[in-house]
């Protein structure tokens, strides 16, 4: 390499490197609003880890609220054939008390979006997948309805549909035999919105990005902790609670 | 040439198969552009790409959806019926079925999909029509076909 070669590669460098530090100081929140709401014609990719933190403390109604207001985002719970049993719940309230104190708590239970999810591993067709993201999902297309993904779940977050639905939400497709849950409201993530649950709780819970040390869920989770429902299958939750 | 008894086999087979084409003279249903029309001139491909080709269209764009989260319009199921069918006529949402379960002569896809006699599977999760889009109460009834 000649002199003036070298010239002009320490140029380019030194421009380079000018160029992405002001991209560091201008706006890192312009840059963190651009990862939430990504552009419609990308993947998602797993930069990205979504996650929940809910403090049940705060949460209006003992989480009522939140069921509510899933049920509202994507019209379940409206079976009419079903029995108590076969009705399908993407989210459910769940009172846990101890023996000895009697110290009881509420808490809302849904598809903790593990890191390892059970139901993916056992899915004989792929139809129960992670996506990059986090979000564990059921692809309807594939799903037999085999039901083997709701033996495997420890949380109880998945359910089948028993009945013919009709008139379903555009953005929530559901139907007779297959398997559903929450779907930490991927079709409002995609847009770089909120979860439904998350605008309905009041600031009771936090959604965010976990791989982002700078997300506010991080840094909650950073300075008070959340826990794990049954940490002791390490599953590497997304969703984790305060106050249980 | 042939013996009689050939000759009968012969008759009977071309009526066994004139008797299969009955009915084809029927020709296929006018299909009811107007609601999109209204809305676009062209749709995202030329007519008869479109009557070919509609379904590897939307299946390819379900897997890139549902599985990396792309969501461009362009062979969007959900932009193929707020395009496609009317929000609503004469107070009701247009179905895909009757009350009856029958196919719905009145709704877009029905159309052809009744004349070919091709299921329309789609609509046994997804919404048949833009309705839906607006925020309603989920325990809503008194549809065509409760």
């Amino acid at each position: 390499m000649s002199k003036n070669n070298i010239d002009a590669y320490r140029r380019k460098f030194l421009v380079g490197t000018g160029v992405a530090a002001a991209a560091v100081t201008v706006a890192p929140g312009l840059l963190l609003r651009q990862a939430q709401a990504k552009p419609a014609d990308e993947a998602v990719t797993d930069k990205v880890r979504w996650g929940m933190l809910i403090d049940i403390d705060n949460l209006p109604n003992g989480g009522q609220g939140v069921v509510d207001a899933c049920k509202k985002e994507h019209g379940w719970g409206n079976e009419t054939h079903s029995n108590d049993k076969q009705k399908t719940h993407w989210v459910r309230t769940v009172k846990v008390t101890e023996k000895l104190t009697k110290h009881s708590f509420q808490l809302p239970v849904m598809c903790q979006h593990c890191e390892t999810a059970p139901c993916a591993d056992v899915c004989p067709t792929g139809a129960s997948f992670k996506r990059a993201d986090g979000i564990v999902l059921v692809d309807k297309h594939i799903c037999i309805g085999c039901r083997y993904c709701m033996m495997a779940c420890p949380y109880k977050a998945r359910s089948l549909v028993h009945e013919a639905i009709y008139d379903q939400k555009p953005d929530s497709p559901r139907g007779k035999g297959t398997v559903e849950s929450c779907t930490m409201c991927v079709h409002r993530v995609d847009e770089g919105k909120q979860p439904a649950c998350v605008e309905s709780s009041g600031g009771a819970i936090v959604f965010g990005d976990l791989n982002d040390e700078n997300s506010e869920i991080s840094k909650v989770l950073k300075e008070k902790g959340g826990k794990q429902i049954r940490a002791d299958l390490g599953l590497n939750t997304g969703v984790r609670y305060q106050g249980i | 040439m042939f013996g009689k008894a050939q000759n009968i086999l012969a008759t009977m087979t071309l009526l066994a198969l004139a008797s299969l084409m009955v009915g084809c003279g029927e020709t296929a249903p006018e299909l009811k552009l107007e609601t999109a029309k209204a809305k676009t001139e062209h749709c995202v491909e030329p007519d008869d790409v479109m009557r070919r080709n509609h379904m590897d269209f939307i299946k390819h764009q379900r897997d890139e959806t549902v599985h990396n989260g792309i969501r461009t319009s362009k062979y969007s199921f959900k932009a193929c019926i707020n395009c496609h069918i009317p929000a609503e006529k004469d107070g009701k949402p247009v179905n895909y079925l009757t009350d009856d379960h029958k196919l719905n002569p009145e709704h877009f896809c029905a159309t052809c999909h009744a004349y070919v006699g091709v299921q329309l599977d789609c609509f046994e999760c997804h919404s048949d029509n833009p309705a839906g889009a607006a925020p309603a109460d989920a325990n809503h009834g008194g549809t065509a076909h409760e």
